[in-house]
């Protein structure tokens, strides 16, 4: 499947990664190399072959509704970049 | 003994000398201190963390007087800088996490501190665990110690534990932690000459650590012998209910485990991982491996798995979409780097372009790609798909091997700045430990011999799921077979 | 029942479909151990997995499952037992992860229907078309600061259904009955609280338009947020004429997403996204596939409470109430709870009208709701058997009823207090008749033109009893004195 410049410009903000205009040719180019490596995956035949949702046959352990949790504001905000009374301060988001 | 001297030890001999107090612990982590200080140049280390070191040393020196000795007290250890430690900045060997300090400490860890072990610090890694050479962390490339004198820049260590492997083969600690996406564990094993061993997808808990992608994401132990890695294993593993893909299965004395022999074993020798352009020594070397298995009453078969070429595009895709997901998270808003735009999504835009490195942005963009409207299908579920038939291979073997032999990693240790520009041709170095990750399944690399630049060469087992037992016994043989005794210019140079 | 657009070239049809996001009621979140608790200080309700911190995991919380299914099965459901969170992809800052984990194509519930009653007494269903449980996101604060955002994560990760309708709605008031009965079932199943004004049940319409008989569908608008039943009808047909205005002045509706601002009562195109969303859906590979026992859901479906509609009917059937009284009783489940105790061994229809208009008048002017109710079930009972039984006037009665309903005391205690007993002896009775007959001789002339004027004379005797003499026997004494006079 060819990749070309403006889908790779497309992924990167859907992505929300800034590529600088002079590498996207780059960028586009090493991707289709990578991508074109990865079309060898058509050739197998998958015709009814299920995808692999677990990786090991385990029962999952499931939570019971009890509040363990939480309540630990200070570890919550310590690492962030801006707050304000008791919050995380963002740029401004229009509505 | 001597610093130098005490360095030199395997974990095992270290804890056995600890329990009859011959050592401290005290003087054990000063004398790992002293060579990480010694070899700061190998940039094995993001963070040291001594004076956590010397208080936990003294906590267990204080044990081991009152006769109250947990299984780790006193060992020091060194931690991949993927898994969260408490207080102790956690990187990710990333920009973008450069000044992150978790709350909370990661599940793998917590059991290692609560069996007495100490942390020495956290070692070098590719950024996010993306890599198979160490050379795109954040915190600049890390050396391997094999390195042959003279030689500039020097080798890598592989990746992406590669400052895990790197500190291990230095004796810069007794053992580490890694962990394994694709081979991360492995292949540095492999160019390090040392063990890493992944377990089985479930066997340790994911919690704490930081994703990579998640269905493929295990920890593992690194060390200098099979019979440490086992030792470390026994402490890692554990059912833990924080990590719903965590396995409720038995932890068992793998350690003790190792000298049943491997008399009567099938081992299946894939003759799809004889690839085109395969190093002769690695050739001569995997066909030793077979003949020493076979010398110990192993019976070495032929197997199929015909699937086999087509892991590593399946890998190419799984992981990517997976971490697209994963390091959604790193977005400014919360903790980590933001780097300040006009507006919202510039502010996003900006973080992410400048907290990221080359390589994960390109893996972000590979998976978002494979995942976007109009691609799932020809990509993420076809991978998916592929996957399943890979797995299958496996269980197909394993109905009639016990164990599987092939090469760790296509080489030896290439040198730092190579196959920079080529993606795909970096990628190639996971061709024989990727398959195992897809399936789950548990591998583990082991030293078995040096290649004509003198860098080491290993041999890998893979095993049933949840059979660690096996590929532990099998490794060990290994071991003794090849007698691996040599040791990294870089030590020769030291004097130790 | 139906309902047309009339406009200049025609009549038009409404096709309408609901997405309600219902607040399960839990407490802890979906995926963490964090509390559900509304109204906390910001941030207070949130582990590290709520804040997407680095190596952190969900595990998934059962009883938020156990409430998916039983809300399935109230709604008729069919229960899959195979299910799949996925993770639905997007950049917003109170989605700490960067992704909502949901279900997309594989959800918990699959396809049921709800019976709504409409105006004219008829009944319809609409189709259910799933339920899937998903996590809330954060709460975005943005008129603290001038120049920034503040977020809160205490939502974040609050388990939330997400219940889809089919399009089967084609009048403004039949969403407003759908959701008064969804709402009914939510709260009767206890699994979500109904709570429209802090959020616990939201509401989304899918709105477009075709001309009467035609089969196929308009393009269709989004209107986002209609979160209150007052605004549901208004949102919808607001809507609904704006795509007629359109339509036939030669336009084009366009897909989109509409806020209705509840204030000038119109909706608005919410500012036009940069691009189409692409979520990126897969499978949560921290999560396993949720594999259910049938045997759990059998045990679910035993411990369902009787809901709103065999309860309507058992109440019409048993109790003989009209549909419409029973289908007010029914519509809380504590109303319908509070009903029964008080009906117990008594006409239940009286016991109906007066809950229905005495205590819901009170219960209104006070602003209560029943569970607050001053008065118990027993209590209103033994005031209608005081009725029942002669010794309290129907006036009496309801004085004695407000009396209860400020002091919550016993109706046989306010009686008997303020000697409120009804006055039955004749002998007693007689002077007061004979007096105002004696005192009045002109009403007695137009009581022999007229013996409607009997009435007055009643009036007359209560007043000067204080409404304690029995109206029955004040009737024929006065009838005997008047024949007599």
């Amino acid at each position: 499947m060819a990749l070309d410049r403006e889908t790779v410009a497309r992924i990167a903000r859907l992505a929300r990664i800034a590529v600088p205009e002079e590498e996207l040719d780059g960028l586009t180019g090493e991707l289709a190399r990578i991508l074109e490596w990865i079309d060898q995956l058509q050739e197998v035949d998958t015709e009814e072959v299920e995808p692999m949702r677990r990786v090991m046959d385990i029962t999952p352990h499931l939570r019971a509704d009890e509040v363990t949790d939480g309540d630990c504001r200070e570890a919550i905000l310590k690492n962030a970049p801006k707050r304000f009374d008791g919050y995380f301060v963002v740029p401004k988001v229009v509505e | 003994m001597s610093g130098r001297e005490l360095v030199e030890l395997t974990l095992a001999e270290a804890r056995r000398r600890l329990a009859a107090r011959e050592i401290s612990a005290r003087q054990l982590v000063e004398a790992h201190l002293e060579a990480m200080a010694r070899h700061r140049a190998l940039n094995a280390f993001v963070t040291e963390t001594p004076d956590r070191a010397l208080e936990m040393a003294a906590e267990s020196d204080r044990r081991l007087a009152a006769g109250e000795a947990r299984p780790l007290e006193g060992i020091p250890l060194a931690v991949k800088d993927l898994f969260c430690t408490a207080d102790v900045r956690t990187t990710a060997g990333s920009r973008i996490l450069h000044d992150f300090v978790p709350p909370y400490e990661s599940t793998v860890t917590r059991r290692l501190w609560e069996a007495g072990a100490v942390l020495l610090g956290k070692t070098n890694l590719d950024e996010f665990a993306m890599g198979s050479a160490n050379v795109t962390s954040w915190f600049g490339p890390v050396v391997n110690p094999w390195t042959p004198p003279g030689e500039e820049p020097g080798r890598v260590p592989g990746g992406s534990s590669g400052g895990s492997a790197a500190a291990v083969a230095a004796r810069l600690c007794l053992g580490a932690t890694g962990t394994d996406t694709g081979g991360s564990i492995r292949q540095p094993a492999a160019f390090c000459g040392i063990v890493g061993l992944k377990p089985t997808y479930g066997r340790c808990s994911r919690w704490g650590i930081v994703a990579f992608a998640s269905s493929l994401d295990q920890a593992g132990p690194m060390a200098r012998t099979v019979e440490d890695c086992a030792i470390l294993l026994e402490t890692m593993a554990g059912y833990d209910p924080r990590d719903s893909t965590s396995a409720d299965v038995p932890v068992e004395p793998w350690s003790r485990r190792l000298d049943a022999g491997i008399r009567g074993l099938r081992v299946g020798v894939p003759r799809e991982y004889r690839i085109d352009g395969m190093p002769e020594a690695v050739e001569r070397l995997w066909a030793a491996g077979a003949d020493w298995l076979r010398a110990r009453g192993a019976e070495v078969v032929e197997i199929s798995l015909p699937h086999t070429p087509y892991a590593l595009p399946t890998y190419y895709i799984v992981a990517p979409a997976e971490a697209s997901s994963n390091l959604a998270r790193y977005d400014g808003m919360r903790f980590g780097l933001r780097v300040e735009g006009r507006d919202l999504t510039e502010t996003y835009m900006k973080t992410r372009g400048e907290g990221f490195g080359r390589e994960v942005r390109r893996r972000i963009l590979i998976g978002t790609y494979a995942l976007s409207a109009g691609y799932y299908d020809a990509y993420y579920l076809k991978a998916q798909k592929v996957r399943r038939k890979i797995a299958d291979d496996f269980r197909a073997a394993f109905e009639t091997v016990d164990a599987v032999l092939t090469p760790a990693a296509p080489g030896a240790a290439f040198r730092i700045g190579e196959r920079m520009d080529d993606p795909v041709a970096m990628y190639l170095n996971d061709v024989f430990t990727v398959p195992a990750s897809l399936a789950g399944l548990p591998a583990i690399a082991v030293p078995a011999g040096l290649d004509g630049e003198g860098l080491p060469l290993g041999l890998q087992v893979i095993g049933r799921p949840w059979d660690e037992t096996t590929v532990l016994r099998v490794a060990h043989a290994l071991e003794e077979a090849a007698d691996f005794r040599a040791r990294p210019p870089r030590l020769v140079e030291d004097g130790a | 029942m139906s309902w047309v657009i009339e406009g200049e070239t025609g009549a038009w049809e409404l096709v309408c479909g609901l997405e309600i996001h219902a607040q399960v009621i839990s407490k802890a979140k979906l995926f963490s151990g964090a509390s559900t608790e509304f109204g906390a200080e910001p941030n207070t309700r949130v582990s590290p997995v709520d804040a997407g911190m680095p190596g952190m995991l969900p595990v998934l919380n059962m009883f938020c499952v156990e409430q998916a299914v039983r809300t399935g099965l109230g709604l008729r459901a069919r229960i899959n037992l195979f299910s799949v969170f996925e993770r639905k992809n997007y950049f917003y800052p109170d989605l700490p992860n960067g992704y909502q984990i949901s279900q997309y194509a594989h959800p918990i519930v699959g396809r049921g229907s709800v019976t709504i009653e409409l105006s004219d007494g008829t009944t319809k269903e609409i189709g259910i078309t799933r339920l899937h449980l998903e996590m809330d996101a954060g709460k975005s604060i943005h008129d603290r600061l001038p120049d920034a955002t503040l977020i809160d994560l205490n939502r974040s990760g609050v388990a939330l259904m997400e219940i889809v309708t089919e399009p089967d709605i084609r009048a403004p008031e039949e969403a407003v009955a759908f959701m008064r009965k969804l709402r009914a079932i939510l709260r009767y199943l206890g699994t979500c609280d109904g709570n429209m004004e802090e959020g616990s049940l939201r509401c989304d319409a899918n709105v477009s338009v075709r001309r009467v008989g035609s089969a196929e569908l308009g393009t269709r608008t989004e209107i986002k947020n209609v979160n209150s039943m007052r605004f549901i009808a208004r949102a919808i047909e607001y809507e609904a004429r704006r795509q007629v205005e359109i339509l036939e002045s030669g336009g084009v509706v366009e897909q989109e997403t509409r806020l209705f601002d509840d204030r000038r009562g119109v909706t608005r195109s919410m500012r036009t996204k940069e691009e189409a969303h692409d979520y990126r859906y897969f499978p949560d590979p921290d999560l396993l596939p949720l594999e259910l026992d049938p045997a759990f859901v059998e045990r679910i479906r035993a411990s369902l409470p009787e809901l709103p509609d065999e309860k309507k009917a058992r109440f019409v059937r048993e109790y003989g109430l009209s549909a419409y009284d029973a289908g007010v009783l029914v519509a809380e489940r504590e109303v319908a709870d509070w009903f029964e105790a008080a009906a117990r061994g008594r006409d239940a229809k009286k016991v109906a009208n007066w809950i229905i208009t005495e205590l819901f008048g009170a219960l209104n002017r006070a602003g209560l709701d029943i569970g607050r109710c001053p008065i118990r079930p027993q209590q209103l009972g033994r005031l209608l058997d005081l009725v029942e039984e002669g010794k309290l006037s129907g006036r009496l009665a309801k004085d004695v009823f407000a009396v209860m309903f400020e002091t919550g005391r016993d109706p046989d205690a306010i009686v008997e207090e303020r000697g409120l007993v009804q006055v039955t002896d004749a002998a007693a009775l007689e002077p007061i008749v004979e007096r105002v007959v004696a005192e009045n001789p002109r009403q007695v002339e137009t009581y022999r033109k007229n013996p409607k004027v009997i009435g007055w004379f009643v009036g007359q005797v209560m007043k000067a009893t204080r409404g304690k003499a029995n109206p029955q026997l004040v009737q024929e004494l006065l009838r005997k004195h008047l024949e007599r006079a």
